[in-house]
């Protein structure tokens, strides 16, 4: 296998791996960013379990 | 707390479906994962070069799934919104909410990827033709449901105001499809049409349909992890979300 060869895709290089980077780097961004968006969700709770609690306590108030 | 949400069965509540999603996610991926590297091995090292288009035909790989994807996920997005709306349940709702910007990506693809196609073979990187350009809108209403989803606070107003959108925009999808045969288009016809023998080679269309498969796991797997940060975001305040939450500091 010439793997020169086959990266020049007979002269497509640009368009074919130009296609296939996009598109796989996009995907990959996009499972990054939901991990992201996970792990600052995950973050946020103190806040949000505290307001709960002071609701909870108003209510019963 | 009145939970107005009513158990048609047992995972239509976020409560019930978010561990269950969780459960899903790696085996979704592994898939995805699995299928992607046999797809693009295929592809690339087994299947022949075109006679035509020479290695660049190997675009198709990754253009036919991800256009073919971008329509059958706005119709998927679609039937979750309109169920969410028909049903007032969230869990559709949220469900069509997390499919949206996978759908976006996919379209986004399609028209990247068909421009780098385009650019070699026709000598152009764009054209106004009724197959690219009800791509375009189809990108468009997207970007329409997730600006709109976004702009509106009430989350339960912004689920039916999407799904209005979402269900409106749907007939644009056999547009799309058909827009080959009803319009003269600089865009070839379709390939591979039910109940017709494809016109590819079956090595080409065994890559074609592993590629397909694997973005389908994909979507899934993405769709699943979205939807369960779009849970706790949604539902922080209650009790359960606030458990787990407070457990995981």
């Amino acid at each position: 296998m010439n793997w020169a060869r086959f990266f020049d895709m007979g002269g497509y290089a640009f368009y074919v791996w130009g296609s296939f980077g996009v598109a796989l780097g996009l995907m990959g961004a996009e499972v990054l960013l939901l991990r992201l968006r996970r792990k600052s969700v995950m973050l946020r709770p103190v806040k949000q379990v505290d307001k709960v609690k002071v609701e909870e306590h108003e209510t019963t108030i | 707390m009145a939970r107005r949400n009513i158990n048609w069965f047992k995972y239509t509540s976020p409560a019930s479906f978010y561990p269950l999603a969780g459960k899903m996610i790696p085996w979704f991926a592994a898939a995805t994962v699995l299928l992607l590297m046999a797809g693009l091995y295929i592809g690339f090292f087994v299947a022949p070069t075109d006679y035509k288009q020479g290695e660049a035909y190997r675009i198709i790989y990754i253009h036919v799934p991800s256009a073919w994807m971008a329509m059958f996920l706005y119709l998927l997005m679609a039937f979750y919104a309109g169920l969410g709306l028909a049903f007032n349940a969230r869990l559709w709702s949220m469900m069509a909410s997390a499919i949206a910007p996978t759908g976006a990506l996919f379209t986004f693809i399609s028209l990247w990827t068909g421009a780098l196609w385009g650019k070699p073979m026709w000598g152009t990187w764009w054209v106004w033709d009724a197959r690219l350009t009800s791509t375009l809108i189809l990108f468009f209403l997207y970007l329409g449901f997730l600006s709109l989803q976004s702009v509106i606070e009430d989350a339960r107003r912004a689920d039916r105001a999407g799904a209005l959108l979402a269900l409106v925009g749907a007939v644009n999808v056999p547009i799309i499809y058909f827009s080959v045969q009803w319009w003269n288009t600089l865009h070839q016809g379709a390939s591979i049409r039910l109940g017709d023998t494809p016109s590819i080679a079956p090595v080409m269309l065994a890559a074609l349909l592993i590629m397909t498969a694997a973005c389908w796991m994909y979507s899934i797997t993405v769709t699943l992890m979205r939807v369960r940060c779009i849970i706790l975001e949604r539902e922080s305040r209650a009790p359960w979300v606030a458990e787990l939450l407070g457990e995981t500091k």
